[in-house]
């Protein structure tokens, strides 16, 4: 399968000094669907922002589909697509306007525009608001406005930066399904989010940035494998005032009818239970204390700050 | 043609489409303004006090003032029209949908320029149909009368845009229209011949570059003017070539618009 994206040794320092990318590599195959996670300020807007454009790189290489962003910006251009994550559209103009002012833009004809606007807005469900100012949207619907302007020229890689932020469950997940229905269809999917369980969800594979640095670059499954520990937490049936002692399981009470346990997954849950049993404690549900990926991605954010202070 | 020129050439069409739509859709703010503007100028000026005043380059002084009130309306709404829309565009960051487009920085330029000729040359044809319910016209060069109005307009939708390019609030746009703008279009010989002033402010004067661009636009209406008109012409050509490669690096540097 060949590249989407190839990013080479890329550094950004700003005019304030602040170095917000300190040489990174990333790869993004043709068809994933790849999840470029960090936390605030870790690089991952600067890093979209330089594959837009609108941010200078100071030093590096990025190839978007063998178009090189020095060499043949126009061309990398044509098969990016990018859904920022500040609304940035005129807040005056009407909604079918913008997305097939958007494609004006990229040389597509008025008449394939319209057809294209209209098949992108039907199927974010904006069709019935084509004809309101783009102000008068909801947060939800403005997000998805950005994500069919994002689409009306066709892009073989779509960038997404936070596009569910402040959006309802209900909506994160219709657009989810959207998303991954895209990526069905072939278009190569790189997601910014702070929704862990969204990436985990989606992505095939993910990048990790912090400080400038990517920390991790690997397939979700790998990341996942690395966690050895999953903490559980168990809602008890009678009340415990004491926690339990079980042998290779960690346990502490959080409330007298909650018991946290940390489990290794090389133990599984079986003899947990047997334990249990075997002591009179009756469990009627159990459920994962965070998400999985949430876990690791704190356990590699606070491994690399610990690295950045020393 | 390329495919790389017909895809500009769409875009182009697109920019201006988008300018003009901006411009007829807010018309109270744009259109209706400046006619007003020129109805009292021509009541007032060329009708009340002109009357007293008298001939002025051999013609009545309403007609005498109706070309520099058409030039003044064109430097104003095509400077402005060009400085409100991509300030507007930067500040609500939807400059960004064409910056992150493969369309080319001159078509821009281009586009947005065009968007505020257009609108100085509606404003002129507005103005210039009002002045018939208060003078008679007669255009003595057509060819020179309409290459300094277009030479004019979009000399000055390239100043509008190198100030919305630099300005970082909206008070950033009013700076230059009320304080330089304003001053040399009326300082520019609008309202008289700068042969009623002492010769040093004569010399003074000749400095002001609208001065050239009024006196050449009556030349080409009335047949008279102050200044010389092929060095005035050359002089705008000129500075058309100088802002426009300004302009075109300004927007390949990014500056204002990437971090």
């Amino acid at each position: 399968m060949s590249s989407a994206l190839t990013i080479r040794e890329l550094t950004k320092t700003y005019g304030n000094g602040f170095q917000a990318l300190k040489g990174i590599d990333l790869d993004v195959k043709e068809g994933d669907f790849f999840a470029l996670l960090g936390p605030n300020g870790a690089g991952k807007s600067t890093t979209i922002g330089i594959l837009s454009t609108l941010v200078n790189k100071s030093s590096g290489t990025v190839n978007v589909f063998g178009n090189d962003l020095d060499r043949d910006p126009a061309g990398l251009k044509r098969c990016l697509g990018v859904v920022p994550q500040e609304f940035n559209f005129n807040q005056f103009e009407k909604v079918f306007d913008i997305v097939v002012t958007q494609a004006g833009y990229y040389g597509i004809s008025r008449r394939v525009a319209a057809e294209r606007a209209e098949r992108y807005l039907n199927q974010l469900g904006l069709w019935d608001k084509r004809d309101a100012a783009s102000r008068e949207l909801s947060g939800g619907m403005k997000r998805r406005l950005m994500i069919a302007r994002a689409l009306v020229h066709e892009p073989r890689l779509l960038i997404l930066d936070e596009p569910t932020a402040g959006v309802d469950i209900e909506l994160r997940r219709s657009m989810w399904s959207f998303l991954s229905e895209l990526n069905k269809q072939g278009i190569t999917i790189i997601l910014t989010t702070h929704y862990l369980e969204e990436a985990e969800q989606l992505c095939r594979n993910i990048g990790i940035i912090d400080h400038g640095t990517i920390v991790e670059n690997t397939s979700m499954k790998s990341l996942l494998k690395q966690l050895h520990v999953e903490t559980f937490l168990l809602d008890l049936k009678e009340s415990l005032l004491v926690p339990p002692q079980l042998e290779g399981y960690p346990a502490q009470l959080v409330d007298h009818h909650t018991l946290e346990v940390l489990v290794d997954k090389s133990l599984g849950i079986t003899d947990l239970f047997a334990q249990l049993a075997s002591q009179g404690i009756e469990v009627s549900s159990l459920r994962n204390k965070s998400n999985r990926l949430e876990e690791l991605f704190v356990s590699l954010v606070e491994k690399n700050l610990s690295k950045v202070a020393v | 043609m390329s495919e790389e020129l017909k895809s500009n050439l769409v875009a182009l069409e697109t920019i201006v489409k988008r300018e003009v739509r901006r411009f007829t859709r807010i018309w109270p703010q744009t259109l209706l303004p400046p006619a007003i503007t020129m109805v009292l100028y021509f009541v007032i000026f060329g009708n009340l006090i002109g009357q007293r005043i008298g001939e002025m380059g051999g013609f009545t002084y309403m007609e005498y003032i109706v070309p520099g009130l058409i030039m003044m309306s064109v430097i104003t709404n095509s400077y402005s029209n060009v400085v409100s829309s991509f300030f507007g565009s930067k500040f609500q960051r939807n400059i960004e949908e064409l910056l992150v487009s493969p369309v080319s920085p001159h078509t821009i330029l281009i586009g947005y320029v065009a968007g505020g000729v257009l609108r100085g040359l509606a404003v002129g044809f507005i103005v210039t149909v009002l002045s018939f319910f208060f003078t008679h016209l007669q255009v003595h060069h057509l060819g020179v009368t309409i290459l300094v109005v277009l030479l004019t307009a979009t000399i000055f939708a390239m100043g509008g845009f190198i100030n919305a390019v630099f300005a970082r609030n909206f008070d950033d746009i009013s700076i230059v229209p009320t304080f330089v703008l304003t001053p040399l279009t009326y300082l520019g010989g609008v309202f008289y011949s700068i042969h009623l002033l002492p010769p040093f402010w004569q010399t003074v004067s000749l400095a002001n570059p609208i001065l050239h661009m009024v006196n050449s636009f009556r030349y080409g209406i009335l047949g008279v003017s102050d200044i010389h008109i092929g060095v005035a012409i050359s002089f705008m050509l000129v500075a058309t070539v100088v802002l426009y490669v300004v302009c075109v690096r300004l927007l390949v540097s990014g500056r204002g618009m990437r971090q």
